[in-house]
């Protein structure tokens, strides 16, 4: 059997039963990535001997019938947003270029307890701001699918990954859909969950109020496996919820009659590429057929969505992001020659000028002008009246139906260029993911199609807060019932 | 809607920022552009609305105050740039005070 | 209700303060370091309060009490829903590069602490705008006699709870500006909110002044308003506030600037120079883009909670003056003083008080005494070896007249010294009531001897009596002087 062609649920059941050894899975994935990671840029650390000493271990207690956890010998793939204490967490930025945090991410420590084997960290747009991964200061990551194209970011690497089978699982991070948007550009599956879900401590922090750790796999069922483990109450994060954990797993399997998906009348449609459209419209008659309900719903703000996204996330990272200063970790210039009030205000300057990239800055420069003395009320108090407003929408909107179907992104994936050089048109690619995270609930996007050149079209359903059963459930009884999510690009040369 | 560049100058140094001449002309065409675009929240008439700092409404979350491991001097200062075994080093302050 | 301070200047000092108290948890605000004082740099700190990547604050339980206790000590309002602000500017002392803070919406305002001075010379209700609650910052270091060209920094203090107290511009002179901060510290140890120790840093003080000037034709005409910083014990703030008011007047006199039409200044207390020093000039105003900080939520009070609070605080100092003077019997002044050495004194002369039957005793053996000693030994009251049971014994062997009040002392001095009873001691100093037979006898020896006095008790004057006392102690170290003189007396007259 070849590992990469197993599910996550598979390749678990497989090494707990002794059909696989956790090495073997490994060495087999570890070998993909060594032939195809030239070419996608997914990686920006692979931990070799890491990861085999781990498996090693592993094999070794089975072999010593010790009891194992949950994700025995699983290859992981983790975002470098989030915080390993034994690799490099650098936020694909120069600033934090070889930083190594004393302390691993509430995530990474769950999947170790869990027995999970990290493979190593991957690459995303800088400091998780962007659309297609191109904002990295290591290079883009290409789309698995057409190499010519970007994966969708900010959780770029993490797509590619999964896309491209070098690992069964990634964890990626979403603020304004950087789980859901690469997942439906890279034919996968990726969930956001609900805010307050899953810790965030240790998740490089971009907007603290959105982000969202998440899976994203191959499956809704692989995704569950995995939410399984990672969600939980974090007394250490003070937004984490104090919610028990479904077993996800288990309840994955019922039918889905009575489930009402509501379907918003959609502001952007004529931006919606037509291809994207028609596989929309199928996915909702999968769901017909299957015993689903469809109902016309009103997300009447939505056209909001994008401009309160864009003021809230950038306000509260020119904050976050006022730490890498270069004082006590990160890049520091050291080459001062003046021209500033104080030498350590040059540091400052010079540092961050030379350690973020250009749409870091951006969006700094942005946060710090909308909550400048003058401009705090017009823009960023503003902005948070909308979210309510918006959240309002979906509150409104599921007291009618259970879940909300739709786009995850107007247009497959587009190509390398196409969008760098218009930061609004780059913005734009969020208009269907930005309002999840503006409302606190979740959100998980699946591919419901291909386009004649051969991309993968997404879909996504939304839900209200701590619907993650539901949305698991829809997904992966939509799974059943089709097979894009099994289609694998061509072989990578 | 149009920034002024030396507006956008002072925004960069609120956010210690160095922007070369050039940087500073693409920033202000750029901020210009995103601000205008975010403007269109104006349309909206949100006077009795009241803002959304917290997508979810959970309220005190405490800690009892009981001593967790700290970390080591040599971890602390680990990623320091410039440090001396025992202190983070950074050019000199004097005279100055951070906040009032 | 308020005296204004007599003064003799041409002019009334107006003066705010603001207040910043370190909390007496065993953690910090947001995480779990220790807030110990005087740990060697940089192994007090995590990821939380170093500010690294992916790090998150959680609140500390025990600081939000202490804070309400002071607040409501304070006689503040408590807010029913607070909030948490991020400060946002750049300096190395502050690594996450802003400050969580509480700007529109501090969690408590409105209260007020009242200062009387025990000798009458003033009496000041000063006005309390807010109390919040903050994490400090950590310390800064530049030791310019080292040549180098860097600053240290040392991150053990930054995240430590502060209570950031602001009053109103209501004192009226330097010295009660000084008394008003005694009373706040007192306040604030009574309540164990806070040691309030400027020395070790848990207790900084700044203080805002201007002067209000009368013009000959009965106007007003007042001062820019002045910050103070760089004070380092209530003196130099009573030092650097007459200074200043001083500097501000002559300044008034030759440039005739007034509030409003330049900005407010920062000047520098120099202490060993005595004088204020302006300070650099910014050359921005802080712009701190104050917001709520999303990383927090928000803390409900409810009054259930509140009255809990107010339970558990015990008699604030102003009351327990009061409950004690009346309770016990003791003047104004002595239980001023009692109430200002701290609780564990005021429990000391309690329990002393109770079992020597009487408040007045008791305190005069606890004034003279017992915080003579612990003066002189810089001890607490709590590390006292006599305590109020040995105490009350030695007390009342004076009262039933086993000896007097100066042998009682040494009896006291000896006990300290050997660390015996009172009983050991005074059987070892062959302390014995003196019986009136044997006093008698002795009192006719003296009489035999002192002819010169005899003749003048006998003349009327019956204090040269008194010149006897000294002779029957040498004597016998245990006679009781009142009673030899009354003795001497007595058998002088029935001569």
């Amino acid at each position: 059997m070849q590992p990469a062609e197993l599910s996550a649920v598979d390749l678990v059941a497989a090494i707990r039963q002794g059909d696989l050894t956790a090495v073997q899975c490994i060495e087999a994935f570890l070998d993909r990535v060594a032939r195809l990671d030239g070419s996608i840029n997914a990686f920006l650390k692979v931990d070799r001997e890491g990861a085999l000493a781990t498996a090693a271990a592993i094999d070794a207690r089975r072999k010593a019938g010790q009891p194992l956890g949950a994700l025995a010998g699983l290859p992981v793939a983790v975002k470098d947003a989030l915080c390993t204490r034994d690799l490099p967490t650098t936020c694909a930025s120069k600033m934090l270029a070889g930083f190594r945090p004393p302390y691993d991410a509430d995530t990474v420590a769950r999947l170790r307890a869990a027995d999970a084997v990290i493979v190593g960290k991957t690459n995303m747009d800088e400091f998780a701001m962007g659309g297609s991964n191109e904002n990295s200061a290591f290079g883009p990551v290409k789309n698995p699918w057409d190499l010519s194209r970007a994966p969708g970011g900010s959780s770029g690497g993490s797509a590619a990954c999964v896309a491209a089978d070098m690992a069964p699982v990634a964890i990626g991070s979403d603020t304004g859909g950087s789980i859901r948007q690469p997942a439906g550009l890279c034919g996968i599956t990726g969930l956001k969950p609900t805010y307050g879900r899953v810790s965030r401590r240790g998740l490089v922090a971009f907007a603290s109020s959105l982000d969202q750790i998440g899976p994203m796999a191959r499956s809704a069922a692989d995704c569950a496996l995995v939410l399984e483990t990672i969600a939980g109450h974090d007394p250490l994060d003070s937004t984490s919820l104090a919610v028990d954990v479904p077993r996800y797993t288990e309840l994955l399997e019922q039918p889905l009659t009575g489930l009402r998906i509501g379907r918003v009348r959609d502001h952007y449609a004529e931006g919606l590429d037509p291809e994207v459209g028609k596989g929309v419209d199928e996915a909702f008659a999968v769901f017909e057929a299957a015993g689903a309900t469809i109902h016309e719903v009103e997300l009447p703000h939505a056209k909001y969505g994008v401009p309160t996204y864009y003021l809230i996330a950038p306000c509260e990272a020119s904050s976050n992001l006022a730490r890498y200063d270069g004082a006590h970790y990160g890049h520091r210039c050291d080459t001062l020659r003046g021209g500033f009030d104080s030498p350590l205000v040059e540091m400052y300057c010079r540092s961050r000028g030379e350690g973020f990239g250009p749409e870091v800055k951006r969006r700094i420069m942005l946060g710090t002008y909308a909550l400048s003395a003058g401009y705090y009320d017009a823009y960023y108090a503003k902005a948070l009246t909308v979210r309510r407003l918006i959240r309002q929408d979906y509150l409104d909107a599921f007291e009618r139906v259970d879940l909300i179907g739709g786009p995850v992104s107007a247009t497959p994936a587009f190509k390398l260029g196409e969008k760098t050089g218009d930061p609004l048109a780059m913005y734009l690619v969020d208009l269907y993911t930005v309002a999840t995270n503006l409302a606190g609930v979740g959100g998980i996007s699946f591919p419901c199609g291909f386009t004649k050149g051969g991309l993968p079209v997404g879909f996504q359903l939304q839900g209200p807060a701590l619907a993650e059963p539901l949305l698991l459930r829809a997904a992966d009884r939509f799974q059943r019932l089709t097979d894009w999510h099994l289609r694998r690009p061509k072989q990578i040369a | 809607m149009t920034l002024a560049r030396k507006d956008v100058a002072k925004v960069a140094m609120l956010a210690r920022l160095a922007l070369s001449d050039v940087e500073l002309e693409t920033m202000t065409s750029e901020l210009s552009k995103i601000v205008g675009f975010v403007s269109l929240l104006e349309e909206l008439d949100t006077s009795t609305v009241a803002p959304l700092a917290h997508p979810l409404d959970t309220q005190n979350a405490f800690r009892d105050d009981v001593p967790r491991p700290s970390l080591s001097t040599a971890e602390a200062l680990q990623s320091a740039p410039r440090h001396d075994g025992e202190c983070f080093l950074v050019p000199a302050v004097l005279g100055e005070s951070g906040a009032a | 209700m308020t005296k204004p301070a007599a003064t003799s200047e041409p002019y009334t000092t107006v003066i705010g303060l603001e207040v910043h108290v370190q909390l007496q948890t065993n953690t910090k605000l947001f995480c779990g370091c220790s807030t110990k004082f005087g740990a060697p740099p940089n192994t007090q700190v995590c990821p939380v309060c170093l500010g690294l990547p992916g790090s998150l604050p959680v609140m500390n339980r025990e600081a939000f009490q202490l804070a309400m206790k002071a607040a409501l000590a304070l006689e503040c309002r408590i807010a029913p829903f607070t909030k948490w602000d991020r400060k946002n500017y750049f300096y190395p002392d502050l690594p996450k590069g802003y400050q969580i803070s509480q700007f529109d919406l501090p969690f408590s305002s409105d209260g007020w602490l009242e200062v009387v001075d025990p000798k009458g010379a003033f009496a000041r209700k000063v006005g309390i705008i807010r109390v919040h609650l903050e994490e400090d910052a950590g310390k800064s270091m530049h030791d310019e006699a080292a040549g180098t060209a860097d600053t240290r920094i040392d991150l053990n203090r930054a995240g430590t709870p502060l209570c950031e107290i602001v009053t109103q511009p209501d004192l009226r002179s330097p010295q009660e500006a000084r008394a008003w901060l005694n009373e706040l510290k007192l306040l604030l140890v009574y309540l164990g909110v806070s040691d309030c120790n400027m020395q070790e840093g848990s207790l900084r003080v700044d203080a805002n002044v201007n002067l209000h000037i009368q013009r000959p034709d009965g106007s007003v005409a007042k001062t820019p308003i002045v910050e103070i910083k760089n004070m380092n014990s209530f003196r130099s703030v009573e030092r650097a506030l007459t200074y200043e008011a001083a500097r501000q007047y002559d300044e008034w006199q030759a440039t005739g600037a007034e509030l409003g039409k330049i900005p407010k200044q920062t000047r520098g207390w120099d202490d060993p120079a005595g004088v204020t020093r302006a300070q650099r000039h910014k050359e921005e105003s802080s712009d701190y883009r104050y917001f709520p900080d999303p990383d927090l939520v928000p803390v409900t009070v409810s009054e259930a909670q509140i009255a809990t609070v107010k339970a558990s605080m015990g008699e604030p100092p102003t009351v327990l003056r009061t409950t004690l003077a009346e309770r016990w019997k003791i003047s104004a002044y002595d239980a001023d003083v009692l109430v200002n050495q701290g609780r564990e004194l005021v429990a000391y002369f309690e329990d002393l008080a109770t079992r020597v039957g009487e408040g007045k005793v008791a305190s005069n053996w606890l004034q003279q005494d017992v915080l003579r000693t612990l003066n002189e030994r810089g001890e607490a009251i709590e590390a006292f070896p006599i305590r109020p049971d040995a105490l009350a014994d030695l007390i009342g062997r004076v009262q039933r007249g086993d000896f007097d009040t100066s042998r009682g002392r040494e009896i006291f001095a000896a006990v300290l010294a050997s660390g015996r009873s009172v009983a050991d001691v005074v059987a070892s100093l062959g302390i014995a009531a003196v019986g009136d037979d044997e006093l008698i006898a002795l009192c006719k020896q003296l009489i035999a001897e002192n002819p010169k006095i005899v003749a003048d008790v006998q003349g009327g004057k019956e204090q040269a009596a008194a010149g006897l006392i000294g002779q029957a102690k040498k004597k016998n170290p245990n006679v009781n002087p009142a009673k030899v003189r009354q003795t001497c007396v007595d058998l002088i007259k029935a001569m």
